[in-house]
């Protein structure tokens, strides 16, 4: 096993201005299964791809909702976004109840942020496992952010987080215009299931039981839906199993470029990490 | 060489101190529940007053809580205002706890007997009621006390004008003192479910007689209508005198 | 004469005694006092909604009971963009208050980088009503009585009331303290159902205002004729704030007061 003597706390860089425990961290997130977030300006969607430790298992959440107007999808360690949920939802219901409006969603991020960042400044503190899409409606439109366990939050029209989700960014990336000019709900969670149908590895398609929904904007209050409700997008799929995948097989996400304002710095080569995707084994269990 | 003494070092024995702020205030209005059969109401009129002052004609003080419940609180219209509040977040915590999970209106209830008991040694002044439809689909009102106390009943009328308002209703909801004609008054006349336009009449009547005797209530009357198709808002003028 | 510096300036032994240490120590054993009563006062706080806008004044006069204290205190508070807060009762709470009030537009500003969100009349007395409230159960109230004049979220004019008991309302017209009694019911006369002030116009809504408050400075011994008048409108899209200070109570006429009998020695 590679050794590293720069990674047994968060608070102490590497020569070279890394923090490892922060970058774990958000390797943490791509040992979870896919979630993916668009926004077309006045709505916002959100889907993710639900996991089952076994067969004869239920199938762990991956969209929580944090008030009528405002939702998260997680990856990575499930346990950390129910804290962060629930933070969320204590914000969400204090400035209802304070100031009578509901919780800027600009406001929410930045303040899991702050929390988050705590955590990779103190010493016997271990960083979130966990990357959420956050998805607002509030007077400002629809909102889409990303959130990342090094207290980073930026803003998207398109996002995707977890295992092999740069299947999906590929897509976004490629379909932007179309996404941005939805007009219809039901156009946006195609195009958010089609992203999503593209992380899938061979073996896999998307299925009523796998498969979360849900979305928010303008005269839309936040509302998931799983199993049954599902089949009806799922029948607007040309293919609920991702062909493409069996043609070239190379996942890229190693290799991405870390996002703006993380703790890293890109450069010297990275520490031999555990090949995203697979089951994490003696670790703990990631969604 | 004289010393002045002071008294001020002995201040510190423990006589009570006097308290000149009296934290409640009376804002006066009346409420009133009504169960039916499938339905239930509540109704309670818009004005807000301190002392002799009408503070405002129109300042709605019955609410739609969630899961076809409405309630309200009279009396102190801060203290009111709070338990509705704090009733309401307690709500969205259910929700969230327990997957979603429809409140049923005995839970409501009974949660609000701890709101209320909570705060037994520093009460919430006022009346509360809460109405809705039960398990079978049947019409509920639930009364309360200041501190908890509470029932289910047919009827009830809080606030100002309670004591006007409440034995009306005995009589032409619970049909007290009623008998059947002809029985020379040893057959009471057999309770039955009244329809929703017999109450929206009776809570009318009440509220109109209420107006004319009582200084503190008045202005408008909005009766909040639970179904099992939701509720409904109704809204009627009363005298502004 | 000590020469010890340690005794400067303090009450000398032989006059007065040792000084009874326990005082100092007391503050375990001394209940601690909260306000029982106001000690600086401003009077009443005016605002009356209008078609497309709010109308809110209060005089700049601070009272230590009787005594014409300060005539220089402002009564109005602005927050954010299209926000005013009338405060009336004891003025250091009123500049407590003042001071949570910009500290919330400091805290807006931080989380809100991007702009676009506005701390708006709704909010603002939704905060100041918990604070209140708030204050209240603690035995040891704020002792005021406030009104916030603003726009709700669909731009409608709010105007709303919140007190030292955390009790709150609203209305198309609305005053603290003396004003309740003298000006409510002739602002009332202008508009007499609430859903009626669109049929206010701004100009008339001024007039109400400044006669209510002349009205006042004639009755009402702990009032100003020096004053602070704010009209907020919304048109074409904006909001505009008209905030004019050291105003003067207009058109004063004293003759009604030759007239005036049973009040103190001059009985009839």
């Amino acid at each position: 096993m590679f050794r590293n003597n720069y990674d047994n706390d968060s608070v102490t860089y590497s020569p070279t201005g890394r923090l490892f425990q922060v970058e774990y961290a958000l390797e943490a997130i791509k040992q979870g299964s896919a979630a993916v977030g668009i926004t077309s300006g006045s709505h916002v969607v959100l889907v993710a791809l639900k996991r089952n430790a076994e067969e004869l298992g239920s199938y762990q959440k991956k969209i929580i909702k944090v008030d009528d107007h405002m939702g998260i999808a997680l990856a990575g360690l499930a346990p950390d976004a129910r804290v962060l949920s629930n933070y969320l939802r204590k914000l969400a219901m204090n400035s209802k109840l304070v100031f009578n409006r509901p919780l800027l969603t600009s406001k929410a991020v930045l303040s899991i942020a702050d929390k988050a960042q705590e955590n990779t400044q103190l010493y016997g503190s271990r960083p979130y496992g966990v990357g959420l899409l956050v998805a607002g409606w509030d007077e400002t439109g629809a909102h889409l952010y990303e959130f990342q366990p090094s207290g980073s939050v930026l803003e998207y029209n398109g996002a995707a987080i977890g295992a092999r989700s740069q299947a999906a960014r590929t897509y976004l990336e490629r379909n932007l215009d179309a996404i941005r000019s939805c007009t219809e709900i039901e156009e946006l969670v195609v195009h958010g299931l089609n992203a999503l149908r593209d992380t899938l590895s061979q073996d896999m398609e998307l299925t009523i039981q796998n498969t979360s929904v849900s979305f928010v904007g303008k005269d839309k209050d936040f509302t998931i839906h799983d199993n049954e409700d599902v089949q009806q997008w799922l029948d607007k799929l040309d293919s609920t199993s991702n062909d493409k995948n069996n043609a070239n097989d190379d996942e890229d996400d190693d290799n991405d470029e870390p996002a703006e304002g993380t703790a890293t710095a890109a450069d010297s080569t990275q520490p031999e990490l555990t090949q995203e995707g697979a089951a994490a084994d003696d670790n703990m269990e990631t969604d | 060489m004289t010393t002045i003494a002071s008294e001020y070092g002995n201040e510190n024995n423990s006589v009570p101190i006097e308290h000149r702020f009296n934290p409640y205030s009376d804002n006066g209005g009346t409420v009133l529940g009504i169960a039916g059969e499938d339905f239930a109401i509540l109704a309670g009129d818009t004005r807000i007053v301190s002392g002799y002052n009408i503070d405002s004609r129109y300042e709605p003080k019955v609410f739609d809580v969630g899961d076809n419940i409405v309630m309200t609180a009279n009396g102190f219209a801060a203290d009111g205002a709070a338990l509705i509040d704090r009733f309401k977040s307690a709500f969205k915590w259910y929700k969230f706890d327990n997957n979603n999970k429809k409140l049923t209106i005995q839970s409501a209830a009974r949660y609000i007997q701890h709101l209320l008991y909570g705060k037994r040694f520093f009460p919430f002044y006022v009346s509360t009621l809460i109405a809705g439809l039960d398990e079978e689909g049947k019409g509920a009102v639930y009364s309360y006390d200041p501190v908890g106390s509470y029932e289910r009943e047919q009827c009830r009328a809080g606030g100002a004008a309670a004591s006007l308002i409440m034995p009306f209703l005995d009589n032409q909801v619970n049909f007290k003192n009623q008998f059947e004609p002809g029985s020379d008054g040893r057959v009471k006349k057999p309770l039955r479910y009244l329809s929703l336009e017999e109450v929206l009449a009776l809570v009318r009547d009440a509220f109109t007689s209420a107006t004319e005797r009582h200084i503190q209530v008045g202005d408008g009357l909005e009766v909040l209508i639970v179904t099992k198709d939701g509720i409904k808002k109704v809204y009627y003028p009363l005298k502004r005198d | 004469m000590n020469h010890d510096p340690f005794y400067w300036g303090r009450p000398s032994d032989e006059t007065y005694g040792h000084y009874n240490h326990a005082i100092a120590n007391a503050k375990s054993q001394i209940p601690t006092s909260h306000t029982q009563q106001p000690i600086i006062t401003g009077t009443s706080v005016l605002a009356l909604k209008f078609k497309n806008g709010v109308a809110i004044a209060a005089d700049n006069m601070g009272s230590y009971g009787s005594l014409l204290r300060f005539n220089n205190i402002e009564r109005l508070i602005r927050v954010g963009t299209e926000t005013i807060v009338g405060i009336s009762g004891d003025i250091s709470d009123l500049q407590y208050i003042e001071r949570l009030l910009h500290q919330l537009q400091t805290e807006e500003e931080v989380y809100d980088s991007d702009g676009g969100h506005n701390l708006r009349a709704p909010h603002v007395h939704e905060y100041l009503s918990r604070v209140m409230y708030n204050r209240r159960l603690k035995m040891d109230p704020l002792w005021n009585a406030i009104i916030v004049a603003g726009f709700s979220d669909d731009r409608t004019p709010f105007l709303r009331y919140v007190d030292l008991l955390g009790v709150t309302y609203g209305s198309l017209a609305l005053a603290t303290g003396f004003g309740a009694h003298l000006a409510v019911p002739l602002l009332r006369k202008l508009v007499p159902y609430d859903a009626d002030y669109e049929k206010v116009s701004e100009e008339q809504a001024r007039v109400a205002i400044a006669d209510s408050l002349r009205v006042l400075y004639y009755r009402d011994a702990r009032s100003s004729d020096k004053y602070t008048f704010a009209v907020l409108t919304f048109e074409n899209d904006k909001i505009n704030v008209d905030y004019k200070q050291d105003l003067k109570v207009e058109n004063q006429s004293w003759r009604f007061a030759e007239n005036l009998i049973g009040y103190g020695s001059k009985q009839q």
